[in-house]
């Protein structure tokens, strides 16, 4: 082996996010020297969040939850403790890229697939709420009609048949989960069985999110074409502007995003999470040890999703807007990158990441919208090279001393 | 009597006559046309009747010329067209060229120009009018390139005014082509004949066209006005029908050839855009999602060198493809091999951050580029020699531009297999995708090697930009639309081979286009990203295309 190669392969074992040290040994099943095994920051990220866990759950909640609705809503507008309607909006909208994030964590971060379709079950879930919502607007559209505004466009008399019942909002809030789990679960048997893993997979998502792209578009679909959704009025016969509102949507977006960490550290505690990073880190060791590893993804691919379709579905409310745009490779691939930032292999990492690439992109975007294609290809190159383990990795050293 | 002979006069029946005949038959038409130019031509009434207001007499009186087959009357009627007639306060039409103007009656000049002067009318109806009978004018042309022109421009939808000259034509017609196309013309106006025999014959011949109007005519003949059908007559509707499923088979003959060959022609863009891929993906394993970036750049190398020309050497514009060709490779490749020095190489062996880190050098592409030339679209103009394109059937044209570009991907695949197989480099490439550490202890320099078939993938990149800014768009966004297909192109084919890459590519393109006109374009991609999904289902192996005795990580 040349000097190159061994180097190679120490790259490859040492960035590899593993939680686990015990499997850093057999990182990447070729058969290389072990690499040393040393604490992990992602683990101290993790051992810093072990004890008062409960403490920091409950500061994050109080946060979210009592802060942001009484600076929003009591709070006068002068006051130091005032949140602007803009914050509460950004906020929302960051938290609910924040699950996406989670999800992708829970793909890519523990069981090493990396999905660049994460943007397609957003979407769709999003486009489940959003046919509730238009169902909502009745007939205070453009043209005073109980069909939507595209349809009565198009020229189209009736509802066609996928939209039927979307005016309970319980049945569409079963969409929102069904579509996306449903598309993953048929997709993803199909592709673990056949083993297609790795890049292969990568590329394949994107073909499929880059396919539903192209479907939406089409004015034909029936879901809007290239303007998607938008203008929605209410929702559950609230108005859909009323600080009121808005500020419900956040706390139920705050409460998701809490209750998806605490579903996400439940499951990579466990015995089934452990599978899963084996999985990661060495898919042959966990088919010899009889285990099928295709039950374990097919699993966690579809968990994934239907998260990141709730986390779609709670977006698109807020935002106010849904269109086939979001279903862009682009797109899905900013997800992992969101994840990257924030260190794979964490749970509270992708959170933060999701956060900081957003802040930054809006910052960017109203200040230098020149330069934010450049900070954002800056961030792809020199996090997968210097900071494999993300923001994660900057978490303070705490564990030796407790 | 001597204007007549010279219009008509050439006797076409014979053109076995030899050249000797044909050069003193041009002297003396010459002869007839400088008598023409002093000789009063056209009766004044006839000109009265063109500028009059009535059309019905306008009509009678295009009619009457074109029937007399007059080159003094082409001269009025192309004048016309083009908004140079004039009618003064006389009633006298006059030919208005700049400064001087001509009597169209008299041929005579006429100065000063007359101050008031109303422009002769033209509205659709007349310049329909006019198109048929200019072109029918022309069918008298001595040249037969103008000749063939017109019955061209005659065929599909001429009307009846030019009937009168297509029969003289028809009469004294050598070439057969011009004689085909003419009698089908000449066919679609007498369908509107009053006489059943004329309509009759015109139904028959016309089963012999392979023009899109002529089923229009046909169906349109086949139509029912109300209770009643359009043509009364029973025997004529069986046979217009019998026509009409004649013409239709041809026209879907042609649309099988055009269809093919767009396939084709969209095939071989997509065998160019992954062909650099199944260099830096199938063989060095590189996922490069800038590939389509790399494209984009040789498309913007092709227009700066197409600026350069435009500017310092407007002379030789047309060979710039020459310079084109490898400055783009040599951009493309240059900044290829840059990025694989200071990014890629440190992520040989990590595929997924590869994506990622490549993906981000994407977008600095896009948005550099965007600083430098902006975010509009660029005009890249073809060469001359590459417009206009090859007529294989009335209507379907083969553009050179796509027959250029086809071969062109022809001939870099070959280049490739050239070079991999029978070079230096080509070998070491083959060593190392093989076996990196045995070449290495053999003395191959893997990481020298690495960089340069990274900057052949690349360069092929950069090629295929070049083709591509010859048939579409060149602006920043031009590799992203093409980044996901050539992967499929790619993941279909298999890894690590050529012949993979190129069947799959082909076949994708063909594919492609035939769905498209079964079920439009946007289900048609769809159609064929499902397939590719399900087909490696069945077919893995496309995937992972194991080299040697390696196993999977």
């Amino acid at each position: 082996m040349t000097p190159v190669d061994a180097i190679r392969f120490d790259e490859a074992a040492a960035e590899r996010p593993s939680a686990e040290a015990s499997t850093t040994g057999i990182a990447g099943g070729t058969g290389v020297r072990p690499v040393a095994v040393r604490a992990r920051p992602m683990v101290l990220a993790d051992a810093v969040l072990r004890l008062p866990r409960g403490v920091l759950y409950g500061v994050a909640a109080f946060v979210l939850l009592v802060v942001f609705p009484v600076g929003n809503l009591l709070m006068p507008a002068d006051s130091a403790l005032h949140v602007s309607d803009y914050a509460v909006t950004l906020g929302g909208k960051v938290m609910c890229y924040a699950i996406v994030a989670l999800a992708m964590d829970l793909i890519w971060g523990y069981t090493g697939i990396l999905s660049l379709g994460h943007g397609l079950f957003f979407a769709l879930g999003g486009y489940a709420m959003g046919m509730y919502l238009m169902r909502s607007i009745g007939a205070e559209g453009v043209y005073h009609s109980e069909l939507p505004d595209f349809m009565v466009f198009l020229d189209w008399k009736a509802y066609p048949w996928y939209w039927r019942y979307t005016e309970h909002f319980w049945y569409a809030a079963t969409l929102v989960v069904l579509v996306p789990g449903i598309l993953a679960c048929v997709f993803g048997y199909f592709a673990f069985r056949s083993r297609i893993k790795g890049v292969y997979l990568s590329i394949i998502t994107q073909a499929l999110t880059y396919a539903a792209m192209l479907l939406f578009f089409r004015n034909d679909t029936g879901f809007g074409g290239n303007n998607g959704f938008t203008d929605f009025k209410r929702i559950l016969g609230y108005p859909i502007t009323a600080p009121a509102t808005r500020i419900v949507l956040f706390c139920v977006t705050a409460a998701t995003l809490l209750a998806g960490i605490a579903l996400c550290r439940v499951l990579v505690a466990s015995k089934l999470g452990r599978v899963l990073t084996a999985i990661r880190d060495a898919e042959s060791r966990v088919m010899f040890s009889g285990y099928n590893p295709v039950h374990f993804k097919l699993f966690v691919w579809t968990l994934s999703a239907i998260m990141c379709g709730i986390a779609g579905a709670l977006y698109v409310p807020q935002v106010g807007i849904i269109n086939p745009g979001e279903m862009s490779p682009a797109n899905s691939i900013e997800i992992a990158i969101w994840t990257a930032v924030g260190g794979r292999g964490t749970l509270i990492g992708p959170v933060f990441g999701a956060a900081a690439v957003n802040l930054g992109k809006s910052w960017f975007t109203q200040a230098l919208p020149e330069y934010w294609l450049y900070a954002l290809g800056l961030v792809f190159v020199v996090v997968t090279l210097y900071f494999p383990r993300g923001i994660a990795a900057l978490w303070p050293r705490r564990e030796p001393q407790r | 009597m001597v204007p007549k002979r010279c219009s008509r006069g050439r006797d076409r029946a014979a053109p076995s006559r030899g050249r000797a005949a044909r050069v003193l038959r041009r002297a003396f038409a010459t002869a007839c046309l400088l008598w023409l130019s002093q000789a009063a031509a056209i009766a004044p009434e006839i000109v009265r009747d063109l500028a009059s207001d009535d059309g019905d007499a306008r009509d009678k009186a295009i009619t009457t010329l074109v029937a007399g087959g007059d080159p003094r009357a082409l001269t009025l009627l192309e004048a016309w067209r083009n908004g140079n007639a004039r009618r003064d306060a006389s009633e006298r039409v006059l030919l208005v060229d700049g400064d001087a103007a001509v009597d169209a009656a008299t041929g005579a000049a006429v100065t000063p120009v007359p101050a008031d002067l109303d422009e002769l009318t033209i509205n659709n109806r007349v310049r329909r009018e006019l198109d048929s009978a200019i072109n029918a004018l022309r069918l008298s042309s001595a040249d037969v390139g103008t000749r063939m022109a017109a019955a061209k421009a005659l065929s599909g939808d001429a009307d009846g005014v030019a009937l009168p000259a297509i029969t003289t034509a028809l009469a004294k017609e050598t070439d057969p082509g011009i004689k085909a196309s003419l009698t089908l013309t000449s066919a679609s106006i007498q369908l509107a004949s009053g006489n059943r025999d004329t309509r009759m014959a015109a139904v028959r011949t016309l089963a012999d066209s392979d023009h899109e109007a002529t089923r229009t005519l046909l169906q349109r003949l086949l139509a029912r006005n109300g209770a009643a059908f359009v043509e009364p007559d029973e025997a004529i509707r069986a046979e217009a029908s019998k026509s009409l499923r004649v013409v239709e088979s041809r026209l879907a003959r042609g649309d099988l050839v055009a269809r093919v060959f767009s396939g084709i022609s969209l095939g071989s863009v997509l065998l160019l855009a992954a062909l650099g891929l199944a260099i830096t993906y199938g063989l060095m394993g590189v996922i490069n999602m800038a590939h389509g970036e790399l494209m984009m750049i040789g498309a913007y190398a092709t227009y700066v060198v197409q600026g350069f020309f435009r500017s310092h050497a407007p002379g030789a514009f047309d060979l710039y493809l020459v310079v084109a060709v490898p400055v783009a490779f040599a951009v493309s490749a240059v900044v290829g091999m840059a990025l694989e020095r200071t990014v890629i190489r440190h992520l040989y062996g990590r595929p997924l951050e590869t994506l990622l880190a490549t993906w981000g050098l994407s977008l600095i592409l896009i948005q550099a580029v965007r600083t430098v030339f902006g975010a509009q679209n660029v005009q890249v103009e073809n060469p001359s020699w590459m417009g206009g394109g090859v007529e294989v059937m009335t209507g379907i044209v083969l553009p050179w531009s796509r027959i250029v570009i086809a071969v062109f991907a022809g001939a870099v695949l070959l280049a490739i297999f050239l070079v991999l197989t029978r070079t230096r480099l080509g070998l070491f490439v083959r060593s190392v995708t093989q076996n990196r550490a045995m070449a290495g202890a053999l003395g191959v320099p893997t990481a020298r090697v690495d960089m340069l078939a990274f900057g052949l993938g690349s360069g092929l990149a950069g090629l295929a930009g070049c083709a591509l800014s010859q048939i579409g768009n060149v602006g920043p966004d031009l590799g992203q639309s093409y980044i996901v297909d050539s992967f499929m192109v790619v993941v279909l084919g298999g890894v690590g081979q050529l012949a993979g890459t190129v069947s799959a590519a082909l076949g994708l393109g063909i594919v492609n286009k035939f769905l498209e006109a079964w079920s439009g374009a946007v289900l048609a991609k769809i159609a064929v990203l499902v397939f590719i999904i399900l087909f490696i289902q069945k077919r893995p192996q496309g995937l992972f295309a194991f080299k040697g005795r390696t196993v999977e990580a």
